[in-house]
């Protein structure tokens, strides 16, 4: 990212790291610091971009970026266990470094939905683009008419970030909904799938935009239950990912239709990607 | 001006010293490559197999080099000026269509500053090929398009038209070989080239096709134009207008590069989730991809269609697989 090779990436020091879920595809959340002190204060993200971190020698791998700006000068990314790069990446730990470039990519509207109410409606590491939303939104939740939060994993152990719920849900201006798919001891919130819970919880569509990620199969029946609940295609957004090399929109294949995903998204409000034939490949 | 063929080896004398790329045949395939001191030069080809955008765009190249555990990364030094004598008129179109690509929002500082360090010496197409159509696609057997100078092969001489300053400079080099053109040459080149047009038997009607081509989503028609795909990606590999790209690392102990190599679409790998997912997972989804990607994405991005009728996939395809055909029978489902 020097000013004249954006594909030159910069160096970020782990300042912490620890793992939200565990098993063979464990997804382990990195906070990191740029290390140019000038690249810290000029880095200006917005919920919903991407980076594509590395580690020299390994690759990189576009990630999105799982804080709000208003957390402060650092990042953080929560990278699954999955292959060369994530697996590379899971043994850095405080102190290594790691390459950071972007941000890339569009964003959520978030400025344009102001005095709205926001329902975000994520699904295992799909709420990692998703918490920027909802720490943005609890950083100005004055300009927000609301902020509602459901959030389902297979089981509690697959659940991110689950350090932060307690304390949501202590807050009166926000309402934080949790689910997993099978019933386990200890666990006092709610069993069964997302889509299921987003009827159940029978949200108005009124003055409502509602974002969603997560796996493909609970993003389907999720845009059909919120259309059954009556929002519009307008008032629906969520975010895609297809495999990224370059993530600046030349090396050609995060293309779903005419859109690349890298540059033309990864946001898309639903309806525009109603009509993009290959978004839900 | 023109240059009379007697003195055509002592012009390319003048460029040797200049790292001269002309079309060489290696083994059994034509591709450019450096002309040697006291090399003889033949313009005696229709295209060459391999297309000239490796000399922006390689095959390979190293985006930079590091050392493993350091955070300092040495870029390439690409200050190396080249000539390239007898690129087609489509392959030139081809490297003004790509750069598009590498100028969207973000400059690719490879492909731009080696596109910046050549110069491209044209030349047109007295005899296009069995499957050249380039008039269908915006080009012709003489266009300039891309160029810095363009030769006309009149038969006893080449009649030399600048088309940039870098084209003008290397006239002026030249000088002393070259001698004012005259009306009747001109006239010759006229005729000659409107002959050389109406050689050209393929044809692609593209009228409503980059509108068209996404409605045709589920047609039957893309698994019958994939049947017969091996998935050998030769149609991309080879094609002066295809640009994708992967991106890998290489390492060797401490000493390491991150390179970038020549992809293609027609792979399974390219669009693979790590997952297992794949997002277009048969050649029927890789071929429609494809055929969009050049004659509807590319023309919604860049208005400009990303196919320059040269052949290449078409001739060298091993299992006969056509894009005018293909073309056809879009346009055929579209009506």
């Amino acid at each position: 990212m020097t000013a004249d090779n954006p594909y030159i990436p910069y160096f970020a020091t782990i300042e912490d790291s620890w793992f939200e879920t565990g098993g063979d595809r464990c997804i382990k959340t990195f906070k990191v610091v740029f290390d140019d002190p000038a690249v810290r204060d000029s880095w200006n993200h917005k919920p919903g971009q991407c980076a594509m971190i590395g580690v020299l020698g390994e690759g990189e791998s576009m990630i999105s970026i799982s804080c709000s700006p208003t957390e402060g000068k650092f990042l953080r990314f929560s990278v699954m266990k999955m292959g060369k790069v994530t697996q590379a990446l899971h043994k850095l730990e405080a102190g290594d470094k790691m390459t950071v470039r972007g941000p890339y990519g569009n964003s959520f509207p978030v400025d344009d939905w102001q005095g709205k109410k926001i329902l975000t409606i994520g699904g295992g590491i799909g709420q990692a683009p998703l918490r920027p939303i909802v720490e943005f939104v609890k950083s100005n939740r004055e300009k927000y008419a609301g902020l509602t939060m459901i959030y389902g994993a297979r089981s509690a152990g697959d659940l991110c970030f689950k350090g932060e719920f307690d304390q949501m849900s202590k807050r009166d201006d926000l309402s934080c909904h949790l689910t997993i798919d099978i019933e386990e001891e200890g666990w006092d919130h709610n069993v069964g799938f997302v889509p299921q819970m987003l009827l159940d919880l029978n949200p108005s569509p009124e003055n409502t935009i509602a974002v969603t990620c997560g796996p493909p199969i609970m993003i389907r029946f999720v845009l059909e239950n919120l259309k059954k609940l009556g929002f519009s295609d307008e008032q629906v957004y969520t975010t895609l990912e297809n495999r990224m090399k370059c993530g600046i929109g030349k090396c050609g294949r995060c293309n779903a239709g005419c859109m690349y995903v890298c540059k033309d998204g990864p946001v898309f409000s639903y309806s525009v990607l109603k009509d993009i034939p290959e978004a839900f490949a | 001006m023109l240059l009379n063929k007697e003195k055509w080896p002592e012009f390319v004398e003048k460029l040797i010293g200049k790292n001269l790329w002309a079309p060489k045949l290696e083994g059994e395939a034509m591709r450019f490559a450096l002309v040697a001191e006291g090399e003889e030069v033949s313009l005696e080809y229709g295209n060459t197999r391999v297309p000239p955008k490796g000399t922006a765009f390689p095959q390979t190249e190293t985006m930079y080099r590091f050392q493993l555990g350091n955070t300092d990364m040495q870029e390439p030094k690409l200050e190396e000026e080249r000539i390239l004598l007898g690129v087609r008129p489509c392959d030139a179109r081809a490297m003004a269509i790509i750069e598009k690509l590498f100028r969207w929002d973000y400059d690719d500082p490879y492909f731009l500053k080696r596109r910046e360090m050549l110069t491209l010496v044209g030349l047109a197409c007295n005899d296009p090929g069995l499957n050249c159509f380039c008039p269908s696609v915006g080009g012709a057997p003489d266009s300039a398009e891309g160029l810095d100078l363009l030769m006309y092969d009149l038969g006893d001489s080449f009649l030399m038209e600048s088309v940039t300053t870098k084209g003008e400079a290397l006239l002026a080099e030249t000088k002393e070989l070259l001698t004012d053109s005259d009306a009747d040459a001109v006239k010759t080149k006229e005729k000659l080239f409107a002959d050389a047009g109406a050689k050209i038997k393929r044809t692609v009607d593209h009228i409503g096709i980059p509108e068209g081509l996404p409605g045709l989503w589920e047609d039957p028609l893309w698994r019958r134009v994939s049947a017969s795909c091996i998935g050998c990606a030769t149609c991309t590999y080879l094609c002066p207008t295809c640009h994708c790209f992967d991106i890998q690392d290489e390492v060797e102990g401490f000493e390491a590069r991150r390179c970038r190599m020549w992809d293609s679409c027609m792979f399974e790998e390219y669009t693979l989730h790590t997952s297992g997912h794949n997002t277009r997972p048969t050649r029927r989804e890789r071929t429609r991809n494809r055929i969009n990607h050049k004659y509807s994405y590319y023309v919604d991005k860049f208005d400009v269609i990303a196919c320059v009728g040269c052949g290449r996939c078409i001739n060298l395809c091993p299992v006969n697989i056509d894009i005018v055909e293909i073309l056809r029978q879009v346009k055929e489902e579209l009506q």
